[in-house]
Protein backbone atom coordinates (compact mmCIF):
# COMPACT_ATOMS: atom_id res chain seq x y z
CA UNK A 1 0.00 0.00 0.00
CA UNK A 2 1.27 3.54 -0.95
CA UNK A 3 -0.17 6.51 1.03
CA UNK A 4 1.29 10.23 1.29
CA UNK A 5 2.61 12.79 3.50
CA UNK A 6 3.60 15.71 4.22
CA UNK A 7 6.12 15.17 6.52
CA UNK A 8 7.19 11.89 8.25
CA UNK A 9 9.02 11.22 11.16
CA UNK A 10 10.94 8.38 12.00
CA UNK A 11 11.26 7.31 15.69
CA UNK A 12 8.45 7.69 18.81
CA UNK A 13 10.75 9.00 21.75
CA UNK A 14 10.74 12.04 22.85
CA UNK A 15 12.32 13.71 20.10
CA UNK A 16 10.21 12.37 17.04
CA UNK A 17 6.53 13.26 19.39
CA UNK A 18 7.51 16.39 20.21
CA UNK A 19 8.65 17.58 16.61
CA UNK A 20 5.28 15.70 15.11
CA UNK A 21 3.74 17.41 17.51
CA UNK A 22 5.41 20.98 16.65
CA UNK A 23 5.21 20.49 12.73
CA UNK A 24 1.33 19.81 13.35
CA UNK A 25 1.23 22.63 16.08
CA UNK A 26 2.74 25.00 12.41
CA UNK A 27 0.06 23.64 10.35
CA UNK A 28 1.50 20.64 8.49
CA UNK A 29 -1.88 18.55 7.55
CA UNK A 30 -0.51 15.12 7.15
CA UNK A 31 2.29 14.52 9.76
CA UNK A 32 3.08 10.39 10.03
CA UNK A 33 5.18 9.16 12.88
CA UNK A 34 7.11 5.95 12.31
CA UNK A 35 8.00 3.73 15.38
CA UNK A 36 9.49 0.29 14.93
CA UNK A 37 8.89 -0.47 18.61
CA UNK A 38 6.34 1.46 20.89
CA UNK A 39 6.19 5.22 21.62
CA UNK A 40 9.19 5.63 24.34
CA UNK A 41 10.41 2.08 23.57
CA UNK A 42 13.93 3.54 23.02
CA UNK A 43 16.07 5.63 25.32
CA UNK A 44 12.77 7.51 26.21
CA UNK A 45 11.41 4.85 28.44
CA UNK A 46 14.50 3.95 29.84
CA UNK A 47 15.94 7.29 30.91
CA UNK A 48 16.62 8.90 34.39
CA UNK A 49 14.72 12.12 32.79
CA UNK A 50 16.47 14.19 34.83
CA UNK A 51 16.43 17.97 33.24
CA UNK A 52 19.29 20.30 34.30
CA UNK A 53 20.48 23.68 33.41
CA UNK A 54 23.94 23.05 34.85
CA UNK A 55 26.01 22.59 31.98
CA UNK A 56 29.12 23.30 30.51
CA UNK A 57 28.77 24.72 26.96
CA UNK A 58 26.50 27.43 26.10
CA UNK A 59 23.96 25.55 23.49
CA UNK A 60 23.35 22.89 26.27
CA UNK A 61 22.73 25.63 29.20
CA UNK A 62 20.09 27.98 26.58
CA UNK A 63 18.24 24.05 25.22
CA UNK A 64 17.87 22.89 29.23
CA UNK A 65 17.00 26.33 30.17
CA UNK A 66 14.34 27.17 28.17
CA UNK A 67 13.14 23.57 27.99
CA UNK A 68 12.84 23.42 31.78
CA UNK A 69 10.84 26.71 31.31
CA UNK A 70 8.65 24.85 28.54
CA UNK A 71 8.41 21.23 31.23
CA UNK A 72 6.92 23.94 33.86
CA UNK A 73 3.72 24.48 31.61
CA UNK A 74 3.80 21.21 29.30
CA UNK A 75 0.39 19.69 31.29
CA UNK A 76 -1.62 23.00 30.23
CA UNK A 77 0.23 23.88 27.14
CA UNK A 78 -0.42 19.94 25.80
CA UNK A 79 -4.44 19.65 27.55
CA UNK A 80 -2.46 16.79 28.94
CA UNK A 81 -5.17 15.03 31.57
CA UNK A 82 -3.03 12.94 33.37
CA UNK A 83 0.67 14.41 35.11
CA UNK A 84 3.75 14.17 33.73
CA UNK A 85 4.96 14.27 37.42
CA UNK A 86 7.28 17.10 37.00
CA UNK A 87 9.78 17.58 40.38
CA UNK A 88 11.54 20.77 39.91
CA UNK A 89 13.62 19.75 43.68
CA UNK A 90 17.13 21.16 41.91
CA UNK A 91 20.34 19.50 41.04
CA UNK A 92 23.12 18.96 43.07
CA UNK A 93 26.66 18.23 41.11
CA UNK A 94 29.23 16.98 43.51
CA UNK A 95 32.59 18.13 42.97
CA UNK A 96 36.04 15.30 44.60
CA UNK A 97 38.62 17.55 43.58
CA UNK A 98 40.37 20.15 42.84
CA UNK A 99 40.53 20.35 39.30
CA UNK A 100 35.91 19.73 39.65
CA UNK A 101 36.03 22.89 41.60
CA UNK A 102 37.91 24.64 38.67
CA UNK A 103 35.55 23.38 36.26
CA UNK A 104 32.44 23.59 37.99
CA UNK A 105 33.30 27.65 39.44
CA UNK A 106 34.03 28.29 35.15
CA UNK A 107 30.82 26.55 34.26
CA UNK A 108 29.12 28.72 37.26
CA UNK A 109 30.14 31.94 35.26
CA UNK A 110 28.86 30.76 32.16
CA UNK A 111 25.74 29.78 33.79
CA UNK A 112 24.80 33.30 35.39
CA UNK A 113 25.83 35.18 32.22
CA UNK A 114 22.90 32.88 31.09
CA UNK A 115 20.99 34.07 33.89
CA UNK A 116 20.82 29.98 35.43
CA UNK A 117 19.93 30.25 38.91
CA UNK A 118 22.81 28.20 40.08
CA UNK A 119 25.02 28.62 42.52
CA UNK A 120 28.38 26.79 44.55
CA UNK A 121 27.74 25.11 47.76
CA UNK A 122 30.10 23.88 50.15
CA UNK A 123 30.13 20.45 51.89
CA UNK A 124 27.44 21.71 54.71
CA UNK A 125 25.40 23.44 52.56
CA UNK A 126 25.65 19.84 50.66
CA UNK A 127 24.76 18.30 53.51
CA UNK A 128 21.65 20.89 54.77
CA UNK A 129 20.12 20.17 51.01
CA UNK A 130 20.32 16.08 51.14
CA UNK A 131 20.98 15.55 54.98
CA UNK A 132 21.79 11.75 54.38
CA UNK A 133 25.13 12.64 51.95
CA UNK A 134 28.46 11.34 53.33
CA UNK A 135 30.71 14.36 54.02
CA UNK A 136 34.00 11.78 52.93
CA UNK A 137 36.14 13.43 50.33
CA UNK A 138 33.31 16.41 49.31
CA UNK A 139 34.59 19.21 48.22
CA UNK A 140 31.28 20.93 47.36
CA UNK A 141 29.32 21.51 44.70
CA UNK A 142 26.88 22.97 42.68
CA UNK A 143 23.44 23.48 42.81
CA UNK A 144 20.17 24.99 41.42
CA UNK A 145 17.07 24.97 42.41
CA UNK A 146 15.04 24.74 38.91
CA UNK A 147 16.66 21.62 37.90
CA UNK A 148 14.55 18.19 38.35
CA UNK A 149 12.88 14.88 36.66
CA UNK A 150 9.78 14.15 35.00
CA UNK A 151 8.43 10.67 33.88
CA UNK A 152 9.23 9.80 30.61
CA UNK A 153 6.76 8.13 29.41
CA UNK A 154 3.75 10.24 30.67
CA UNK A 155 6.25 13.28 28.55
CA UNK A 156 5.94 11.11 25.54
CA UNK A 157 2.86 10.44 25.94
CA UNK A 158 1.62 13.92 26.42
CA UNK A 159 3.36 15.06 23.45
CA UNK A 160 1.79 12.03 21.26
CA UNK A 161 -2.15 12.52 22.22
CA UNK A 162 -1.45 16.35 21.36
CA UNK A 163 0.40 15.60 18.23
CA UNK A 164 -2.82 13.30 17.49
CA UNK A 165 -5.08 15.73 18.40
CA UNK A 166 -3.75 17.65 15.28
CA UNK A 167 -3.84 15.22 12.82
CA UNK A 168 -0.71 13.51 13.22
CA UNK A 169 -1.20 9.98 12.62
CA UNK A 170 1.37 7.59 14.81
CA UNK A 171 2.30 4.31 13.31
CA UNK A 172 3.43 1.87 16.02
CA UNK A 173 5.18 -1.51 15.72
CA UNK A 174 6.23 -0.51 12.14
CA UNK A 175 9.95 -0.25 11.25
CA UNK A 176 11.74 2.21 8.60
CA UNK A 177 13.50 -0.11 6.07
CA UNK A 178 15.17 2.55 3.73
CA UNK A 179 14.68 5.76 2.88
CA UNK A 180 13.70 7.00 -1.78
CA UNK A 181 15.64 9.34 -3.49
CA UNK A 182 14.58 11.24 -6.29
CA UNK A 183 18.11 11.90 -7.81
CA UNK A 184 19.53 13.12 -4.28
CA UNK A 185 16.12 14.41 -3.15
CA UNK A 186 14.20 12.58 -0.57
CA UNK A 187 11.04 11.57 -2.13
CA UNK A 188 9.84 8.64 0.27
CA UNK A 189 10.14 6.28 3.40
CA UNK A 190 9.54 2.56 2.73
CA UNK A 191 8.31 1.16 6.14
CA UNK A 192 7.18 -2.97 7.29
CA UNK A 193 3.59 -1.21 6.82
CA UNK A 194 4.35 0.11 3.02
CA UNK A 195 5.46 2.84 1.27
CA UNK A 196 4.64 6.68 2.42
CA UNK A 197 5.57 9.20 -0.46
CA UNK A 198 6.83 12.29 1.25
CA UNK A 199 9.03 15.45 0.40
CA UNK A 200 10.15 16.02 4.02
CA UNK A 201 11.80 13.05 6.89
CA UNK A 202 13.67 13.63 9.96
CA UNK A 203 15.50 10.78 11.67
CA UNK A 204 14.52 10.91 15.38
CA UNK A 205 15.77 7.40 15.57
CA UNK A 206 18.40 7.70 18.63
CA UNK A 207 21.53 5.38 17.84
CA UNK A 208 19.95 4.20 14.62
CA UNK A 209 19.51 7.40 13.21
CA UNK A 210 23.05 6.32 11.65
CA UNK A 211 22.03 3.29 9.87
CA UNK A 212 18.78 6.05 8.42
CA UNK A 213 21.95 7.99 6.81
CA UNK A 214 23.69 5.41 5.95
CA UNK A 215 20.13 4.53 3.57
CA UNK A 216 21.12 7.52 1.66
CA UNK A 217 24.69 7.26 1.70
CA UNK A 218 25.64 9.67 4.41
CA UNK A 219 28.05 8.96 7.34
CA UNK A 220 26.68 10.19 10.43
CA UNK A 221 29.10 9.73 13.79
CA UNK A 222 26.61 8.56 16.00
CA UNK A 223 27.65 5.59 17.88
CA UNK A 224 25.56 3.17 20.53
CA UNK A 225 26.67 2.96 23.94
CA UNK A 226 24.89 0.64 26.68
CA UNK A 227 24.57 2.29 29.65
CA UNK A 228 22.37 0.84 32.73
CA UNK A 229 20.24 2.07 35.58
CA UNK A 230 18.15 0.42 38.45
CA UNK A 231 15.26 1.19 40.77
CA UNK A 232 14.77 0.68 44.36
CA UNK A 233 11.34 -0.03 46.73
CA UNK A 234 9.44 3.15 47.11
CA UNK A 235 9.83 4.35 50.02
CA UNK A 236 8.65 7.91 51.96
CA UNK A 237 10.25 10.75 50.67
CA UNK A 238 13.71 11.69 52.00
CA UNK A 239 15.57 12.93 49.03
CA UNK A 240 14.59 16.25 47.16
CA UNK A 241 17.46 17.46 44.81
CA UNK A 242 19.19 14.43 41.91
CA UNK A 243 22.40 14.05 43.16
CA UNK A 244 24.91 13.81 40.22
CA UNK A 245 29.14 13.20 40.57
CA UNK A 246 31.24 13.13 37.35
CA UNK A 247 33.86 11.89 39.71
CA UNK A 248 32.02 8.59 39.98
CA UNK A 249 29.99 8.59 37.42
CA UNK A 250 26.73 8.16 38.34
CA UNK A 251 23.81 9.42 38.78
CA UNK A 252 20.86 9.41 42.39
CA UNK A 253 17.45 10.65 42.33
CA UNK A 254 13.97 10.04 44.16
CA UNK A 255 11.14 10.23 42.11
CA UNK A 256 7.78 11.20 43.53
CA UNK A 257 6.43 7.40 42.94
CA UNK A 258 8.90 6.80 46.13
CA UNK A 259 11.35 4.60 44.45
CA UNK A 260 15.39 5.76 43.85
CA UNK A 261 16.41 5.67 40.48
CA UNK A 262 20.21 5.53 39.99
CA UNK A 263 22.71 5.00 37.24
CA UNK A 264 26.03 4.89 35.88
CA UNK A 265 28.38 5.81 33.26
CA UNK A 266 30.84 2.90 32.31
CA UNK A 267 33.94 4.39 30.29
CA UNK A 268 34.82 0.42 28.90
CA UNK A 269 31.50 0.09 27.47
CA UNK A 270 31.79 -1.29 23.86
CA UNK A 271 30.17 0.82 21.47
CA UNK A 272 27.14 -1.74 20.00
CA UNK A 273 23.62 -1.96 20.21
CA UNK A 274 23.46 -3.93 23.15
CA UNK A 275 20.35 -2.93 26.27
CA UNK A 276 20.65 -6.00 28.18
CA UNK A 277 21.37 -5.35 32.46
CA UNK A 278 24.73 -6.63 33.69
CA UNK A 279 25.03 -8.09 37.78
CA UNK A 280 28.78 -6.34 37.64
CA UNK A 281 26.35 -2.91 37.20
CA UNK A 282 24.38 -3.78 40.38
CA UNK A 283 27.74 -4.46 42.49
CA UNK A 284 29.18 -1.23 41.33
CA UNK A 285 26.35 0.57 41.29
CA UNK A 286 25.73 -0.04 44.68
CA UNK A 287 29.41 0.30 46.08
CA UNK A 288 29.40 3.98 44.64
CA UNK A 289 26.22 5.33 46.08
CA UNK A 290 26.53 4.00 49.31
CA UNK A 291 29.77 5.63 49.52
CA UNK A 292 28.03 8.63 48.53
CA UNK A 293 24.58 8.48 50.75
CA UNK A 294 25.61 5.49 53.17
CA UNK A 295 21.41 5.37 54.34
CA UNK A 296 20.77 4.07 50.97
CA UNK A 297 22.39 0.84 52.28
CA UNK A 298 18.80 -0.70 53.44
CA UNK A 299 16.83 0.15 50.59
CA UNK A 300 15.55 -3.10 48.44
CA UNK A 301 16.89 -2.74 44.47
CA UNK A 302 13.83 -4.18 42.58
CA UNK A 303 14.49 -3.80 38.84
CA UNK A 304 17.67 -2.97 36.51
CA UNK A 305 17.63 -2.54 32.91
CA UNK A 306 19.74 -1.26 30.42
CA UNK A 307 19.36 1.31 27.21
CA UNK A 308 21.26 2.94 24.50
CA UNK A 309 23.23 7.12 24.94
CA UNK A 310 23.67 7.91 21.54
CA UNK A 311 26.69 9.10 21.41
CA UNK A 312 28.57 11.79 19.13
CA UNK A 313 32.51 12.72 19.18
CA UNK A 314 31.79 15.59 21.03
CA UNK A 315 28.64 14.70 23.28
CA UNK A 316 26.63 17.46 21.37
CA UNK A 317 23.81 16.85 19.19
CA UNK A 318 23.55 16.67 15.58
CA UNK A 319 20.40 18.86 14.60
CA UNK A 320 19.76 20.20 11.09
CA UNK A 321 19.59 19.55 7.52
CA UNK A 322 21.89 17.24 5.86
CA UNK A 323 23.00 19.14 3.15
CA UNK A 324 23.77 16.30 0.88
CA UNK A 325 20.11 14.90 0.78
CA UNK A 326 17.17 17.70 0.52
CA UNK A 327 14.45 16.72 2.43
CA UNK A 328 16.61 14.90 5.19
CA UNK A 329 16.69 16.07 8.54
CA UNK A 330 18.60 14.71 11.52
CA UNK A 331 17.66 15.22 15.40
CA UNK A 332 20.33 12.37 16.95
CA UNK A 333 23.53 12.17 18.97
CA UNK A 334 21.65 13.30 22.09
CA UNK A 335 24.79 11.46 24.24
CA UNK A 336 22.56 10.93 27.07
CA UNK A 337 21.01 14.50 27.97
CA UNK A 338 18.29 14.10 24.86
CA UNK A 339 15.39 14.00 27.20
CA UNK A 340 15.72 17.33 28.81
CA UNK A 341 16.29 19.51 25.54
CA UNK A 342 13.70 17.56 23.45
CA UNK A 343 10.68 20.63 24.12
CA UNK A 344 13.33 23.38 22.47
CA UNK A 345 14.22 21.09 19.81
CA UNK A 346 11.00 20.02 19.00
CA UNK A 347 10.58 23.22 18.09
CA UNK A 348 13.39 24.08 16.49
CA UNK A 349 13.01 20.66 14.13
CA UNK A 350 9.39 21.94 13.28
CA UNK A 351 10.55 25.67 12.25
CA UNK A 352 13.75 24.66 9.86
CA UNK A 353 11.99 22.04 8.37
CA UNK A 354 9.83 23.91 6.70
CA UNK A 355 12.09 26.73 6.05
CA UNK A 356 11.27 29.46 9.06
CA UNK A 357 13.92 30.93 10.91
CA UNK A 358 13.88 28.90 14.03
CA UNK A 359 14.23 30.93 17.36
CA UNK A 360 17.94 30.32 17.76
CA UNK A 361 20.82 29.93 15.38
CA UNK A 362 21.41 26.42 15.03
CA UNK A 363 24.27 26.06 12.37
CA UNK A 364 26.38 25.15 15.29
CA UNK A 365 24.59 21.67 15.87
CA UNK A 366 25.17 20.81 12.37
CA UNK A 367 26.74 17.79 11.13
CA UNK A 368 29.25 19.53 8.74
CA UNK A 369 31.08 20.99 12.27
CA UNK A 370 32.61 17.48 12.10
CA UNK A 371 34.46 18.18 8.64
CA UNK A 372 35.38 21.83 9.75
CA UNK A 373 36.38 20.76 13.44
CA UNK A 374 34.44 23.76 15.42
CA UNK A 375 33.48 21.03 17.81
CA UNK A 376 31.32 21.99 21.37
CA UNK A 377 32.79 19.66 23.57
CA UNK A 378 30.85 19.26 26.98
CA UNK A 379 32.39 18.66 29.79
CA UNK A 380 29.78 17.81 32.26
CA UNK A 381 28.10 14.50 31.28
CA UNK A 382 27.61 11.06 33.04
CA UNK B 1 7.78 -2.59 52.47
CA UNK B 2 6.68 -0.30 49.98
CA UNK B 3 3.68 1.95 52.43
CA UNK B 4 0.43 1.18 51.11
CA UNK B 5 -2.01 3.78 50.37
CA UNK B 6 -4.43 1.32 49.75
CA UNK B 7 -8.07 3.05 47.68
CA UNK B 8 -11.23 1.55 48.61
CA UNK B 9 -11.17 -2.05 49.94
CA UNK B 10 -14.12 -2.88 47.35
CA UNK B 11 -12.05 -2.42 44.51
CA UNK B 12 -10.78 -5.27 42.32
CA UNK B 13 -6.80 -5.06 43.10
CA UNK B 14 -4.77 -6.19 40.19
CA UNK B 15 -1.41 -5.39 41.13
CA UNK B 16 -0.61 -5.68 44.89
CA UNK B 17 2.43 -3.66 44.89
CA UNK B 18 1.24 -0.83 42.99
CA UNK B 19 -1.98 -0.91 44.33
CA UNK B 20 -3.93 -1.15 40.76
CA UNK B 21 -7.40 -2.24 40.27
CA UNK B 22 -9.17 -3.53 37.32
CA UNK B 23 -10.87 -1.02 36.85
CA UNK B 24 -8.08 1.43 35.95
CA UNK B 25 -6.36 -1.56 33.68
CA UNK B 26 -9.62 -1.86 31.85
CA UNK B 27 -9.75 2.04 31.18
CA UNK B 28 -6.82 2.13 29.76
CA UNK B 29 -7.40 -0.76 27.92
CA UNK B 30 -10.77 1.05 26.38
CA UNK B 31 -8.68 3.95 25.71
CA UNK B 32 -6.69 1.83 23.33
CA UNK B 33 -3.82 0.87 25.10
CA UNK B 34 -3.50 -3.10 24.26
CA UNK B 35 -0.03 -4.10 25.00
CA UNK B 36 1.24 -4.82 28.00
CA UNK B 37 4.68 -2.62 27.66
CA UNK B 38 2.80 0.13 27.57
CA UNK B 39 0.29 -0.90 30.07
CA UNK B 40 3.59 -1.19 32.17
CA UNK B 41 5.21 2.31 31.77
CA UNK B 42 1.43 3.81 32.13
CA UNK B 43 0.22 1.89 35.06
CA UNK B 44 3.45 0.44 36.85
CA UNK B 45 1.55 -2.96 36.63
CA UNK B 46 4.27 -5.06 36.47
CA UNK B 47 7.10 -2.77 38.25
CA UNK B 48 6.68 -3.42 41.70
CA UNK B 49 9.10 -6.14 43.68
CA UNK B 50 6.73 -9.34 42.35
CA UNK B 51 7.89 -7.94 38.81
CA UNK B 52 3.87 -8.72 37.83
CA UNK B 53 3.58 -12.50 39.11
CA UNK B 54 0.71 -11.85 40.23
CA UNK B 55 -0.60 -9.47 37.81
CA UNK B 56 0.91 -10.20 34.97
CA UNK B 57 -1.39 -13.65 34.20
CA UNK B 58 -5.05 -11.55 34.70
CA UNK B 59 -4.09 -8.43 32.80
CA UNK B 60 -3.22 -11.20 29.48
CA UNK B 61 -6.57 -12.15 29.86
CA UNK B 62 -8.11 -8.79 29.89
CA UNK B 63 -5.72 -7.79 26.81
CA UNK B 64 -6.59 -11.38 25.20
CA UNK B 65 -10.12 -10.55 25.54
CA UNK B 66 -9.96 -7.03 24.02
CA UNK B 67 -7.83 -8.06 21.33
CA UNK B 68 -9.46 -11.33 20.33
CA UNK B 69 -5.47 -13.00 20.24
CA UNK B 70 -5.18 -16.48 22.16
CA UNK B 71 -3.71 -16.19 25.76
CA UNK B 72 -0.19 -17.53 24.41
CA UNK B 73 0.26 -14.74 21.64
CA UNK B 74 -0.04 -12.12 24.08
CA UNK B 75 3.32 -10.85 23.76
CA UNK B 76 5.30 -10.50 27.82
CA UNK B 77 7.09 -7.48 28.30
CA UNK B 78 11.10 -8.32 29.66
CA UNK B 79 11.70 -10.06 32.93
CA UNK B 80 14.37 -7.41 34.38
CA UNK B 81 16.91 -8.85 37.31
CA UNK B 82 16.59 -9.11 40.00
CA UNK B 83 14.51 -12.11 40.35
CA UNK B 84 13.47 -10.80 44.03
CA UNK B 85 14.50 -7.68 45.94
CA UNK B 86 17.74 -7.15 47.42
CA UNK B 87 19.52 -4.77 49.34
CA UNK B 88 21.81 -1.77 47.93
CA UNK B 89 23.96 -2.85 51.17
CA UNK B 90 24.30 -6.60 50.25
CA UNK B 91 25.00 -5.78 46.82
CA UNK B 92 28.00 -3.61 47.54
CA UNK B 93 29.26 -6.18 49.68
CA UNK B 94 29.38 -4.22 53.09
CA UNK B 95 26.56 -6.76 54.38
CA UNK B 96 25.56 -10.97 54.77
CA UNK B 97 22.50 -11.29 53.17
CA UNK B 98 19.60 -11.92 55.74
C1 LIG C 1 20.16 4.94 31.13
C2 LIG C 1 19.91 6.26 30.48
C3 LIG C 1 19.73 7.40 31.28
C4 LIG C 1 19.49 8.65 30.71
N1 LIG C 1 19.26 9.72 31.51
C5 LIG C 1 18.91 10.91 30.97
C6 LIG C 1 18.57 12.01 31.78
O1 LIG C 1 18.58 11.93 33.01
N2 LIG C 1 18.23 13.18 31.19
C7 LIG C 1 18.19 13.31 29.82
O2 LIG C 1 17.89 14.39 29.33
N3 LIG C 1 18.51 12.28 29.02
C8 LIG C 1 18.86 11.08 29.56
N4 LIG C 1 19.17 10.04 28.74
C9 LIG C 1 19.19 10.25 27.30
C10 LIG C 1 17.78 10.26 26.74
O3 LIG C 1 17.15 9.04 27.07
C11 LIG C 1 17.80 10.40 25.23
O4 LIG C 1 18.71 11.39 24.82
C12 LIG C 1 16.41 10.79 24.73
O5 LIG C 1 15.43 9.95 25.28
C13 LIG C 1 16.42 10.72 23.25
O6 LIG C 1 15.12 10.64 22.74
P1 LIG C 1 14.92 10.28 21.24
O7 LIG C 1 13.50 10.46 20.96
O8 LIG C 1 15.92 11.01 20.43
O9 LIG C 1 15.40 8.74 21.12
P2 LIG C 1 14.70 7.38 21.52
O10 LIG C 1 13.83 7.50 22.71
O11 LIG C 1 15.75 6.33 21.52
O12 LIG C 1 13.71 7.14 20.33
C14 LIG C 1 14.12 6.65 19.08
C15 LIG C 1 13.06 5.70 18.60
O13 LIG C 1 13.32 5.37 17.24
C16 LIG C 1 12.87 4.07 17.03
N5 LIG C 1 13.53 3.57 15.81
C17 LIG C 1 14.83 3.27 15.62
N6 LIG C 1 15.05 2.85 14.36
C18 LIG C 1 13.85 2.90 13.73
C19 LIG C 1 13.41 2.60 12.40
N7 LIG C 1 14.26 2.16 11.46
N8 LIG C 1 12.10 2.75 12.11
C20 LIG C 1 11.23 3.19 13.06
N9 LIG C 1 11.58 3.51 14.31
C21 LIG C 1 12.88 3.36 14.64
C22 LIG C 1 13.27 3.34 18.30
O14 LIG C 1 12.49 2.17 18.49
C23 LIG C 1 13.04 4.39 19.37
O15 LIG C 1 11.79 4.27 20.01
C24 LIG C 1 19.44 8.78 29.29
C25 LIG C 1 19.61 7.65 28.49
C26 LIG C 1 19.83 6.40 29.06
C27 LIG C 1 19.99 5.20 28.17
Amino acid sequence: MTRTADAVVIGGGIVGCATAYNLAKKGLKKVVLVEERYLAGGATGRCGAGVRMQWGTEPNCVLSRDSIKIFENLEEELSYHDSIEFKQSGYLLLAYNEKMVEQFHKNLGLQHKLDIPSRWVTPEECQDLVPHISLQGLHGGTFCHKDGHCNPFKATDAYAKAAQRLGVEILTYTKVTNLLQDRDKISGVETTAGIIETPLVIGCAGAHTMELGRMVGVELPIYPERHQILVTEPVAEKQGPMIMSFYHGIYCQQVPHGGFVMGLGDPNEVKDYDEDSSWQFMHEMAAKITFILPALKDLNVVRQWGGLYDLTPDKTQILGAIPEVPGFYVAAGFSGHGFMIAPVVGELMADVMLGEQPKYPIDMYGVKRFESGELYVEPSVV
Amino acid sequence: MSDCKCKDKDLNIVCRCEDITIEEVRAYIDNGVTDLEQLKRMLRVGMGPCQGRTCTPIIIRELSVATGKPVGEVPLTTFRPPTSPVKLGVLAGGEEDD
